[in-house]
């Protein structure tokens, strides 16, 4: 991480424990676990790696705590929304917002503007095509799209449906689903002028089996939701689009934000590395055994997400997914810290070395 | 150096971003880094598939392919990497061998399967289809004496998703070639080999590229392979026949449960059948599915167990190049180790014994030339409840049971194959007409005998092409 980016970080580290550990603005959790603990949080946390002193964050917090236990003294009183996490099946991880969605898009839109502006020119309409309900993204995309002075349209797709017909082997009503997502969204890119879509890659591949979706009309893809491979970038920018719109894949969560790739080049081998919205949000690649420690650049790793924002704080979480550390995106626009590379989920390669019996 | 694989888009090699590098059992540098499809790009592929490329080629055109092909795969250097990466045939018994576990031995019997599938293609339709007019199947339309006979393709594509363990088995979709159906194979994962090479020497003899396809893949993209080609063959565990079992537009093979039958007619001479038994429980490794792995009489189980014990006792791990090597090596240790483990835990439940384990003087599970092997076994079960009574492993492994042969039919559950070794007329007749087995062999036929104009595991031709009804009349014009 460059010299201002780290101190700019243990500079929002003491901003935000100062806020999360206040009596007038602490978030009723951290000064419950303040009081317990005995630690002068405050004065003994100065920088990043002071967080260590803090308990690692565990999801079933989010899931068990009531929401009462999370609203900040200092957001008492004022409207928020409630967001939970894409796939889940049963009670989903649950975190409040009131602002950080907007922040972590309007950044977003920046970012658009810096590396693909012709890709998602301002004044254009998008097509959201994935899920909405209680998720942060259906509100996000629509900001996106508002600030960048267009609209937004919906297909909704339920994952939770998704997974539990999975479950079940019932891949013949999945199927019969994603035609009616599917179906719809090619209606509307029919009838609207849609510039910008976003898409999971799953669902924009099934757009693109039903329908050339550089000729409806498409530029820019932002592309997430799921893990993707440098070779499912490649297909979906050579094949599905045909090289005539830009894909932008992103890592996200409720829980983060949205950590934007640095550009993907079929000269870099669609090599494929995000870089969270520091300082709101810090990943790190851990040593999976003992997560104390980061590994080397290029060696695999689990990500830990830590969110710091007065909304929301969340201290080295062990996600469920493993990375490759990389370097930072240095230069202009780029982003001055270490990146996480090729995300997949932690058990992905023992699911491919399974072997089949005869 | 390793060679880089890569997939066939119905034809079209294409170099993925994706790579399985395919490791020797014995360790050392990746043999191969094969390419791996996503599967949105195997879906793409099938949405844009085409018959039709077929269809300038009659079935005596298509004999003459596979024959040539035959000699090609035998003999040739064949492409399977980038354009400057070959693989001679020695290579490839080489290769497959130490991905596989099969010694050379076995990996050269597979290769005359193989080559004898190619070379008798014509006579193998024609036990297939019953010997019709190939006009039926060229056109659509032929006939049989005066009748009128018409056949329709069910699919644009027959999709294979394939074992790593047993090569042999490609020999089961290779009539879809001269049949006129394009074949989408999903390869094992350590055994790209022998699908590739089949190809490869498919295009060399003249068979159209665009109706090969070769994608390794994983799960998913071989759950596309399966589901999206309008029929498919699989090859999994009890958990994937399952997975599939209610879809008929895919035939699944998994575990055999072959069986041998002694007849009590013969059962006093049942040491000059000694030879077909151990042949059915021993030949190709015991791997294939139609290796017995049940013997049942109705008389004599201990001394018959003990006698096959004493035989399958001098099969011993050798290594992969000696001649005489009989056994296959299990090229991940783990499922050596789970398999042994697992037979020896249903050992403590009692009503069986291992007889082989007194035979042989040493452990089931061995290791020669640092890799793992299971040595043949044979359980004798006095309970036919007890679980090793009617499983199924990857090894010579046959249980011995006894039973009145009234009982038999009704015991004897799913049976790939059964040989009734009898010449007893009512014996035989019982097991004509029970609904469990699949191929009957009446006399002393071991069960992994396979004869060619015989259907395995259903008939693939029924499998691809549907009857219909047809009549065709010139029409009178202007009178």
């Amino acid at each position: 991480m460059s010299d201002e980016a780290s101190d700019i970080l243990d500079e929002h580290v003491r901003q935000i424990i100062a806020w999360h550990f206040s009596p007038d603005t602490g978030t009723p959790f951290w000064l419950e676990w303040a009081r317990q603990s005995k630690l002068d949080v405050v004065s003994e946390i100065n920088c990043f790696s002071d967080l260590k002193k803090l308990p690692r964050f565990e999801d079933v917090w989010l899931r068990k705590l009531g929401h009462d236990k999370w609203i900040p003294h200092g957001y008492r009183g004022q409207p928020f929304k409630v967001f939970e996490t894409g796939g889940t099946t049963g009670m989903p991880k649950q975190r409040l917002s009131w602002e950080d969605h907007l922040v972590d898009y309007t950044e977003f839109s920046r970012m658009l503007d810096d590396h693909y502006a012709d890709a998602f020119p301002h004044g254009s309409n998008w097509l959201m095509l994935g899920p909405t309900g209680p998720r942060r993204l259906r509100l996000s995309i629509e900001h996106l799209a508002n600030i960048r002075g267009g609209a937004c349209y919906f297909i909704d797709l339920d994952p939770r449906w998704v997974k539990s017909e999975l479950s079940q082997r019932r891949s013949g009503q999945v199927k019969q689903y994603m035609n009616h997502v599917i179906d719809q969204a090619a209606q509307l890119l029919c009838h609207r002028n849609i510039a910008c879509l976003f898409s999971t890659p799953r669902l924009l591949e099934a757009l693109g089996e039903k329908i050339n979706v550089s000729d409806s009309g498409i530029k820019g893809v932002f592309c997430g939701g799921t893990s993707m491979t440098p070779q499912v970038i490649r297909f979906l920018v050579e094949e599905i689009l045909g090289n005539r719109a830009a894909l932008v894949p992103t890592y996200g969560n409720t829980l983060m934000g949205l950590a934007v790739a640095k550009p993907v080049a079929a000269e870099a081998d669609y090599a494929l590395t995000y870089y969270a919205p520091q300082p709101r949000a810090v990943l790190r690649v851990v040593d999976t055994e003992n997560p104390d420690h980061t590994v080397r650049y290029d060696q695999w790793g689990r990500i830990e997400l830590t969110t710091l924002t007065r909304e929301f704080l969340m201290p080295r979480f062990l996600e469920r997914d493993e990375a490759v550390r990389r370097h930072p995106w240095m230069g202009e626009s780029g982003c001055p810290w270490d990146g996480v590379g090729e995300v997949r989920p932690l058990d992905a390669q023992q699911q491919m070395t399974v072997e089949g019996v005869y | 150096m390793a060679i880089t694989v890569p997939l066939l888009r119905m034809g079209k090699p294409y170099e993925s971003l994706a790579t399985a590098d395919v490791i020797s059992a014995h360790g050392g540098e990746p043999l191969a880094m094969v390419s791996q499809a996503n599967p949105g790009l195997i879906r793409r592929d099938l949405g844009q598939l085409q018959r039709s490329v077929l269809q300038a080629f009659s079935l005596a055109n298509l004999f003459d392919i596979c024959r040539q092909a035959a000699v090609h795969f035998r003999e040739d250097n064949l492409p399977i990497g980038n354009e400057s990466q070959g693989q001679s045939p020695r290579q490839y018994i080489e290769m497959l061998s130490a991905t596989s576990g099969l010694p050379h031995t076995l990996c050269h019997s597979n290769v005359n399967k193989i080559c004898y599938v190619l070379s008798n293609m014509a006579q193998i339709v024609d036990g297939l289809t019953r010997g019709i007019d190939h006009r039926a199947i060229e056109a659509g339309m032929g006939t049989k004496g005066d009748i009128p006979l018409g056949y329709l393709p069910t699919t644009d594509a027959l999709g294979v998703v394939l074992p790593s363990n047993s090569p042999g088995v490609n020999s089961i979709w290779l009539p879809a070639i001269a049949l006129k159906i394009p074949v989408v194979i999903k390869p094992g994962r350590d055994e790209p080999w022998t699908p590739l090479r089949i190809i490869r020497a498919l295009i060399a003899a003249g068979y159209p590229s665009q109706a090969l396809g070769y994608y390794p893949t994983d799960h998913e993209g071989a759950d596309v392979i399966a589901t999206m080609c309008g029929r498919s063959i699989l090859f999994g565990d009890d958990l994937t026949m399952a997975r599939y079992a209610e879809n008929s537009d895919i035939q699944v093979h998994g575990a055999g449960h072959s069986k041998c039958i002694l007849g009590p007619d013969v059962i006093d001479h049942w040491g000059e059948f000694l030879d077909v038994l151990e042949s059915s429980i021993t030949d190709n490794g015991g791997r294939s599915c139609i290796n017995a792995s049940c013997i049942i009489v109705s008389r004599h189980a201990d001394k018959i167990a003990d006698g096959l014990a004493r035989r399958l006792a001098h099969i011993q791990p050798r290594s992969a190049d000696d001649s005489r090597a009989q056994l296959a090596a299990f090229t991940n240790a783990k499922i050596a180790d789970t398999i042994d483990r697992s037979i020896d835990r249903c050992l403590e439940t009692s009503g069986a014994t291992d007889v082989t384990a007194l035979a042989r003087r040493s452990a089931r599970k061995v290791c020669c030339d640092n890799l793992n092997y299971l040595q043949p076994t044979i359980i004798r079960c006095h309970s036919l409840d007890h679980p090793l009574a009617n499983t199924e492993y990857m090894f010579p492994f046959a249980s011995v049971v006894e039973m009145p042969i009234e009982k038999m039919t009704q015991w004897i559950g799913p049976t790939l194959v059964a040989t009734v070794v009898t010449n007893d007329k009512p014996v035989a007749d019982r097991f004509l007409h029970c609904p469990h087995i699949d191929r009957l062999n009446i006399g002393a036929i071991p069960t992994s005998h396979v004869d060619w104009n015989q259907p395995h595991e259903g008939n693939l031709f029924d499998f691809l092409y549907r009857r219909r009804a047809i009549r065709h009349q010139m029409v009178s014009i202007g009178t």
